[in-house]
């Protein structure tokens, strides 16, 4: 007997080995995919091994890259921001667009007592490290419990959502990401409506279940999440509809690209907080595109209380002789909000925000754009309608300002602007209170 | 007819013939680390390099070759799989059967074979990266139920891309080699 043992020894222990592994991993399979909570105490002694090392290396990396491109490296930054103060330009005019819309949207939902849910915190985090095997597509970063992270926090960057949390260490998480196989994600066609379930697949590929094959589903469709599953809210990028094939048990098989390069991760932001609340209406559009345009045209400099006073006496007709020529003054008009919000500033407030007034596209900024603009908007007004009540001497002095935002524009937008009443017939910027005589009784 | 004491077959070996080596504790336990740590970090910019290279497997090899014992092959196996496990959010164990296995091959086929010339360290590796990815694939779809796509193409440019890595890798490793 001894002899046999001793012959097959090495035999033996490897199949104790196995058996025993074996033995493990079946425990962990019966206990279902929670089991990464069980073994934790075994997986935390490895990350807290690997983790210091990466660390370190990503930290090595960055500041070695900020150090190259924030002080060496510096080759079109004039050009680039340029370009960039130009994007903004165009994305503001995009944004007040938007915000009728969006305003809109949010008076409907109060209406119907629709809840949403809000990103109101949000942890940014760096990824330092992966699983390293392309059957398990996990990433690390380097956030836990120390910084507020909870397991099954979404996991998003500014493109579209990556994963979600699935193991939190003290300071370092375990990120699931959404082209894992035991992965997924409720999501909805953007145009089409249509609900479904993303999931990843062995290859690292995501794709679409649950929609039926008898719907239309189109390729580049926006394919965005749909709240259902509680850890993603509502709306956000996924990614876009690559392929879609006849699949089995009469269900469509869609592969959609994600949105986010999910093999080039370097930050991401965790959702640790969301709220869940009604829209609120807002009740008007406080900037609007054709001020944005008009905060771009050189503005008339401030001048001293007497040299103002001054300059309204000797414009005064010249103001008029010009308003006499013009075929619609808009002045009285202005003047006379201006007057009535000097006497009661609320009501002339509420009067200017009534929307239903059925005007003239071109005489719009003129009449609206004096008691619109903010003095943190143009810093070249020191005095607004907003101020009327210390010094009621000075109501006119918006108008001063009204050639300034209506005057002719000397750049005009580009072509792909919307459309914007932004050119009237004005005064020209050398007559700058045309108004002044109609405010003046005498 | 006479025979010599030299003229002795070269293909039997024996394990007084074979040179058995050890390792320091340093490199035993910082060499596998260092396998585990760039296989964890390097797919974040290279990711086709996770699907193609398994660094701690040509650890597995290398230590199961060069210390030529099958119960210190089998536990280096063991250990650096059931490591490599912990990475992931698989269940453990799946490839710490599979480099079990490996690390008991490798060494036992080190007392049998003479697998000092790159060409016998080439093939070895080609061939337990194909026994590695039968016994996970096995125990990953049978054990765990995971989807699972065996592929003879990407299993053997695999097989070939660890063989050639590997090679390099263990002649930069036999400078670590303490003779018994």
């Amino acid at each position: 007997m001894e002899s046999v043992l001793g012959r097959y020894r090495n035999l033996i222990i490897l199949v104790g080995v196995l058996f025993l592994q074996v033995l493990g991993l079946a425990v962990q399979v019966k206990r279902g995919p929670n089991d990464a909570q069980d073994t934790r105490l075994i997986r935390i002694w490895m990350v807290g091994a690997i983790s210091p090392f990466e660390r370190g290396l990503v930290w090595i990396k960055n500041s070695g890259s900020d150090i190259w491109h924030n002080y060496f490296y510096l080759r079109g930054v004039r050009a680039e921001n340029r370009q960039l103060k130009e994007q903004i330009e165009q994305m503001r005019l995009e944004e007040v667009r938007l915000s009728e819309d969006a305003a809109q949207a949010h008076r409907l939902q109060n209406l119907l007592a629709f809840k949403e849910q809000f990103i109101a915190k949000t942890v940014a985090a760096q990824v330092i490290g992966s699983s390293g095997s392309d059957l398990s597509r996990v990433i690390y970063i380097d956030k836990g419990e120390d910084a507020g992270l909870q397991r099954d926090m979404a996991v998003i960057t500014a493109d579209g959502i990556v994963g979600k949390i699935l193991v939190v260490y003290p300071s370092v998480s375990q990120v699931l990401l959404i082209n894992d196989q035991s992965s997924g994600v409720g999501v909805i066609l953007e145009k089409s409506r249509l609900q479904g379930v993303l999931r990843g697949t062995a290859n690292g590929e995501v794709v679409l279940e649950r929609v039926m094959s008898d719907e239309q589903v189109q390729n580049g469709e926006t394919v965005l999440t749909s709240g259902g599953d509680q850890i993603f809210p509502k709306g956000l990028p996924v990614g876009t509809v690559s392929k879609v094939a006849m699949g089995k048990d009469l269900f469509l098989n869609i592969k959609v690209k994600p949105s986010s390069d999910l093999s080039r991760l370097e930050e991401v932001l965790v959702l640790v907080e969301k709220q869940e609340r009604q829209p609120a209406a807002e009740a008007a559009t406080h900037v609007r595109a054709a001020d944005i345009l008009a905060q771009r045209l050189p503005s008339v400099p401030d001048k001293p209380a007497d040299a103002s006073a001054a300059t309204s006496g000797a414009a005064g007709p010249t103001s008029a002789g010009n308003n006499a020529a013009k075929p619609a003054p808009r002045a009285p008009s202005a003047a006379t909000n201006s007057v009535a919000q000097a006497k009661n500033p609320v009501q002339a407030q509420s009067a200017q925000t009534q929307p239903a007034q059925p005007k003239p596209a071109q005489t719009k900024v003129v009449q609206t754009k004096p008691d619109q603009t903010r003095p943190d908007q143009t810093t070249t007004q020191p005095i607004t309608a907003d101020q009327p009540k210390t010094d009621p001497s000075k109501t006119d002095q918006p108008k001063m300002n009204q050639p300034k935002i209506a005057q002719p524009k000397p750049a005009q937008p580009p072509s792909d602007q919307p459309k914007l009443p932004t050119k009237p017939a004005t005064p020209p910027q050398t007559n700058p209170q045309p108004a002044s005589d109609d405010d003046n009784p005498h | 007819m006479t025979t010599t004491h030299t003229s002795v077959p070269i293909t039997y070996t024996s394990g007084e013939q074979v040179e058995v080596y050890r390792f320091s504790v340093p490199v035993t336990i910082g060499v596998p680390l260092l396998a585990l740590f760039i296989q964890a970090f390097v797919p974040l910019r290279y990711p086709r390099f996770a699907v193609y290279l398994d660094l701690p497997l040509l650890v597995t090899i290398f230590f199961g070759m060069a210390r030529r014992n099958p119960i210190s092959g089998l536990f280096t196996g063991a250990v650096i799989g059931l490591a490599q496990d912990m990475l992931g959010h698989n269940p453990i164990g799946i490839y710490g059967i599979a480099k079990t296995v490996v690390g008991y091959g490798a060494s036992s086929l080190g007392v049998k074979l003479d697998v000092e010339n790159a060409g016998a360290r080439f093939l070895v590796t080609l061939g337990f990266y194909l026994v590695h990815s039968a016994v996970y694939f096995t125990v990953a779809r049978g054990m765990v139920n995971m989807t699972q796509h065996w592929s003879w193409v990407n299993g053997i440019l695999a097989g070939l891309a660890n063989a050639t890595l590997g090679t390099f890798l263990y002649f930069a490793l036999d400078k670590f080699k303490q003779r018994t």
